[in-house]
């Protein structure tokens, strides 16, 4: 039996997880983790892992505010998305969680502003 | 109008300008660098000497003797902090006892007061921390401690509040005579003048021979150095230096007029004149020698270290001379900075020898407003000044507390701050315990704002000692 | 409008100093306790602190059951100090507290002014330990950067400090910025620790650098710095056991950049003083179950008392802090007990450090190593009070024990000590 040994990212304690794979990979068994979302996470992971992806984006006015995918998406796309959103001019005025990228990159997930400037 | 350049903004160009502007000249200072004090004078022990260690009849002698007797009130008009501690060599053993009865018997007859061989007892009442091997000690009560890039600043804004043009980035690449004169040119322009005179520290030998005066060799000499937080400051109040032995001068423990706690420096000639990195073994050397001379430093306390490039001459004494209207002031090691206002005199009378009429400016004021006045001021002086210009309250240096008001001042007055280093040096924001962690993103924005340009422009310390090397998005 | 050449001076019975999440949180519980007279004195342009640049996501959920940015957790204690109409001023600078609780701060619109306060919560933070550079030989180049300072140049600013990077040091903000850095197109080559262990939280290593393939590089440190102008590259060695760098393992890496995530201190410039008494683990003040100093009346919260990993835990702290404050200026603090906590080393230090009301007592400590599979004990002499397996302990992660006031009675009874250790 394949294992896979992961650290899980859902909460700061970080649980050490062990994820027991059947032949495509798929896990069968997860141990290690304190809570359910330790499961569902080193099932993601196994099988199509997923991020959040946080950083600023670019305003009219020359200044940058934060942003983030409102759920994860794939981690295969985050620098594709990291293009998309450093390509983006976003208005001036934003508020915490103004939609400024519709469905990136067809993930479903939104870009939103998370902060407001800084002046 | 005759015209004078001084090449060179350190300590000695500083002086030497500063005492030219009391007479109606033309005056121009070249610097290589984006600030003034950016060789030596940035870097070395900041301490005025009394005057014991040169040998006597010799120019160092004589330049170190006159320059300490009148550090204080040249300090004192030109604004700069100045402190009479006094200092200590200190020996352990009876073969140092005996160097520092030599020293205090060429002190003498260099003329300099009230020096005393000490023992152990007599230099614990002075100095309770001393090492414990210590046994003896030189005591010379005029030794004194500065800050020489804050002398060297303050020469230079005063010699440009009463005329004297300070050209930045200017590095001497060509001297040619012409006209009676000399033209000198950097690699974009070129600059005319009737007297020259050579303080360009350890390129002196090397900008001499453009000029046809060469003959001689500076010798770069690395001192390495560790600053300590104020905490450690009270730790000495004198300059405890060590007996020079056949093992060499030895390092000194001194406290600085800010109150932090200097160790340093080691010596060794190397061939890199640009060369001002620290090594491993020299910090290592540092903190030995430190830890036998005073006991309970706590180096877990170092804010900083560095290293300083003294110019050694080949000649083994300072070297100002003046032929054609060409002065060399070169190989002005130790105590370069004891000697500096001494020397801004002797080269004022080697250019009336060569012929350079003096005439007194009717207009010249010789005093400076201290670099750090507004921090000295009590809160109702300050709330003055705060309600006249409110950006005197906005604290942008949290660890020295230092304001936007003060930051502006820095960059707008006489030599203004260019860079990150220079604001710095003058307001001493970004010189705490965070090392300026939390506020230089504010000085590179007041930085820009001021000097109209770019945010990714600003430098550290000019050159290509860019802060940022452009915005976010755009980086590929 | 201040009045030139005078120093202005009101009461207020609560200031708060800093408006971070700690400052507000303890505004915020303060309020909830019916006080109204309270002021928060904040230095930066808008409340928030320093989550402010720290946009990465991971805030929030204990607090608020989900995961937040810095800015939006932030954000949500803003919310509620601007909807309750509690007062603050921003741009304003504390430069002086006094054991009798007068601050002296200073603003554009007022100068220097002073307010006698019934009460003050310190809640100024912490800052970055600038030391990780300060014996490395070599030159003085530009290029060199706390983590938090990169932060803020790339977050708030939108500036790149540089596209090569070496980071030394793998505190959590060096973690999240050598992610950061990647994700805005420079190229981290390295993250050196001179532990045999990371500071940082396990899920950061994970996400932030084996996700990029950024090597963690244990047991490693900078011993050379080149460049004159700018920096061109570091000499990086592995250390042994006494943390000295093997000369045989000497590495050149050129980059543009490096980064120092050498730990995080306390910044109690104002608590020393005002003469409080500091605990040489925490770096922050010695305190009581209620966050109260050696001063009475002065509290403090977040990570100028002690530094924290998680944002959550210092909304909490802050929180009871900001009750106990009230109670304070109320006359309802009971002192009667007086309890010390003592640690066996393996334990490196408790929050708080002693216990003075016989209450529920929840204690904060971290632990000096990584340790597996032991029990955290609590004793009062020989009587264990409390003790719970725990299959992993690491210094990067702060752990709690909840001390009833069932035990604290038995305790006092039996001693004037607590000992917490791991066995």
């Amino acid at each position: 039996m394949k294992t896979r040994e992961l650290t899980c990212i859902v909460c700061p304690r970080g649980c050490d997880l062990i994820a027991e794979l059947d032949d495509n990979g798929t896990p069968i068994r997860v141990t290690g983790n304190l809570c359910p979302r330790g499961k569902t996470y080193a099932e993601n992971e196994c099988t199509n892992p997923q991020r959040v992806v946080t950083t600023t984006v670019r305003c009219e006015d020359g200044c940058v505010v934060s942003c983030k995918t409102n759920t994860t998406i794939p981690k295969s796309l985050v620098l594709e998305a990291m293009k998309v959103i450093n390509s983006t001019v976003a208005p001036a005025e934003l508020a915490i969680g103004d939609v400024i990228i519709e469905n990136i990159l067809g993930t479903g997930a939104d870009v939103v502003a998370t902060g407001r400037k800084s002046i | 109008m005759k015209n004078v350049v001084i090449i060179g903004a350190g300590v000695i160009g500083g002086a030497v300008a500063r005492e030219l502007s009391k007479y109606e000249l033309e005056i121009c200072i070249l610097e290589k660098e984006s600030d003034v004090a950016m060789g030596a004078t940035r870097a070395n022990s900041a301490i005025v000497h009394a005057g014991f260690d040169a040998k006597e009849g010799t120019l160092k002698a004589k330049m170190n003797v006159r320059g300490s007797e009148m550090m204080e009130d040249y300090a004192a008009e030109l604004g700069v902090k100045y402190k009479r501690n006094g200092s200590l060599v200190v020996g352990f053993s009876d073969e140092d006892k005996a160097t520092l009865e030599e020293l205090r018997v060429r002190g003498e007859k260099n003329g300099v007061p009230g020096l005393r061989v000490l023992d152990r007892e007599q230099i614990l009442e002075l100095e309770p921390n001393i090492g414990e091997g210590v046994t003896c000690a030189l005591h010379a009560p005029t030794g004194a401690i500065i800050c020489p890039y804050e002398l060297c600043m303050a020469e230079i804004g005063n010699a440009m509040d009463n005329g004297a043009a300070l050209k930045l980035n200017f590095e001497v690449k060509s001297i040619e005579k012409c006209d009676g004169g000399y033209k000198i040119s950097s690699d974009k322009e070129s600059v005319y003048a009737d007297y020259v005179i050579n303080c360009a520290g350890v390129y002196s030998d090397v900008v001499a021979a453009m000029a046809g005066n060469g003959g001689f060799e500076v010798i770069p000499r690395r001192g390495e150095y560790m600053l300590l937080d104020k905490e450690c400051g009270s730790l000495v109040s004198h300059t405890i230096f060590r007996c020079p032995s056949k093992m060499g001068k030895g390092i000194l423990v001194s406290p600085t007029v800010d109150g932090n706690l200097l160790l340093g420096p080691t010596a060794e000639n190397i061939e890199d004149k640009t060369d001002k990195s620290t090594t491993a073994a020299g910090l290592a050397k540092v903190r030995m020698q430190a830890g036998e001379q005073v006991k309970g430093i706590n180096f877990g306390k170092i804010i900083t270290s560095f290293t300083g490039l003294r110019s050694v001459g080949s000649t083994g004494d300072f070297i100002i001379t003046e032929k054609d209207g060409f002065v060399n002031c070169a190989g002005i090691e130790s105590p370069g900075l004891s000697s500096a206002p001494a020397i801004g005199e002797y080269v004022r009378d080697l250019l009336s020898g060569a012929g350079l009429e003096l005439v007194k400016k009717e207009s010249f004021d010789g005093s400076r407003r201290p670099m750090h006045y507004f921090k000295e001021c009590t809160d109702e002086e300050k709330n003055a000044i705060i309600a006249r210009d409110p950006s005197y309250a906005h604290i942008i240096c949290r660890c020295e507390m230092t304001s936007e008001g003060e930051i502006v001042e820095a960059i707008r007055t006489n030599p203004g701050a260019t860079d990150l280093d220079g604001v710095k040096r003058r307001t001493r924001s970004g010189m705490g315990r965070c090392q300026g962690g939390f506020c230089s993103p504010y000085v590179v924005e007041i930085l820009a704002r001021e000097l109209g340009c770019d945010y990714t422009e600003i430098t550290k310390f000019g050159g290509e000692s860019y802060i940022n090397i452009g915005k976010t998005k755009e980086v590929r | 409008m201040m009045n030139s050449k005078t120093v202005n001076e009101f009461n207020c019975e609560l200031v708060i100093i800093g408006g971070g999440p700690a400052g507000m949180a303890a505004a915020v519980a303060a309020y909830e306790d019916g006080l109204r007279d309270i002021l928060i004195l904040e230095r930066d342009d808008n409340l928030g602190g320093i989550l402010r640049q720290c946009i990465h996501n991971g805030f929030g959920l204990h607090r608020f059951g989900e995961e937040l940015t810095g800015p939006e957790y932030a954000y949500r204690y803003e919310k509620m100090v601007r909807e309750y109409g509690i007062p603050f001023m921003t741009d304003t600078m504390v430069t002086s507290v006094s054991s009798d609780r007068v601050v002296t701060a200073q603003n554009c619109e007022r100068g220097i002014f002073k307010v006698r306060a019934g009460a003050i919560i310190l809640a100024m933070g912490c800052r970055e330990r600038p030391k990780g550079a300060l014996n490395i030989a070599g030159h003085r180049p530009a290029g060199i950067y706390t983590a938090g300072t990169a932060q803020k140049f790339v977050n708030m600013k939108g500036y790149m400090p540089g596209k090569e990077v070496v980071i030394l040091g793998s505190g959590d903000i060096g973690l999240i910025m050598a992610r950061r850095m990647t994700l805005e197109g420079a190229n981290v080559k390295a993250v050196c620790e001179l532990m045999p262990y990371s500071g940082g939280l396990a899920r950061n290593i994970e996400q932030c650098l084996k996700d990029y393939g950024i090597p963690l590089m244990l047991s490693h440190t900078v011993v050379e710095i080149h460049g004159k102008d700018r920096l061109t590259g570091v000499t990086i060695a592995k250390v042994d056991e006494n943390r000295r760098p093997i000369p045989e393992t000497f590495e050149y890496i050129a980059c543009d950049t490096l980064l120092l995530s050498c730990g995080l201190i306390p910044e109690n410039e104002l608590t020393k003083a005002a003469g409080i008494a500091l605990d040489r683990i925490t770096n922050g003040a010695v305190v009581n179950g209620n966050r109260e100093t050696a001063a009475e009346g002065i509290f403090a919260c977040g990570n100028v008392l002690h530094v924290h990993d998680l944002v959550d835990y210092v909304s909490e702290e802050a929180a009871i802090a900001g009750h106990a404050a009230v109670r304070f200026i109320r006359g309802e603090v009971d002192k009667s007990l007086s309890l010390s906590l003592e640690t066996d080393g393996k334990v490196r230090y408790t929050v708080p450090q002693r216990i003075t009301e016989l209450a529920d007592t929840k204690i904060y400590f971290r632990v000096a190593d990584v340790y597996r599979d032991m029990k955290v004990t609590v004793k009062a002499g020989d009587k264990v009070l409390y003790q719970k397996k725990k299959q992993k302990l690491a210094p990067g992660e702060m752990e709690t024990v909840l001390l009833t006031e069932d035990m604290l009675r038995e305790a006092a009874a039996l001693s004037d000590k607590l000992e917490i250790s791991l066995v």
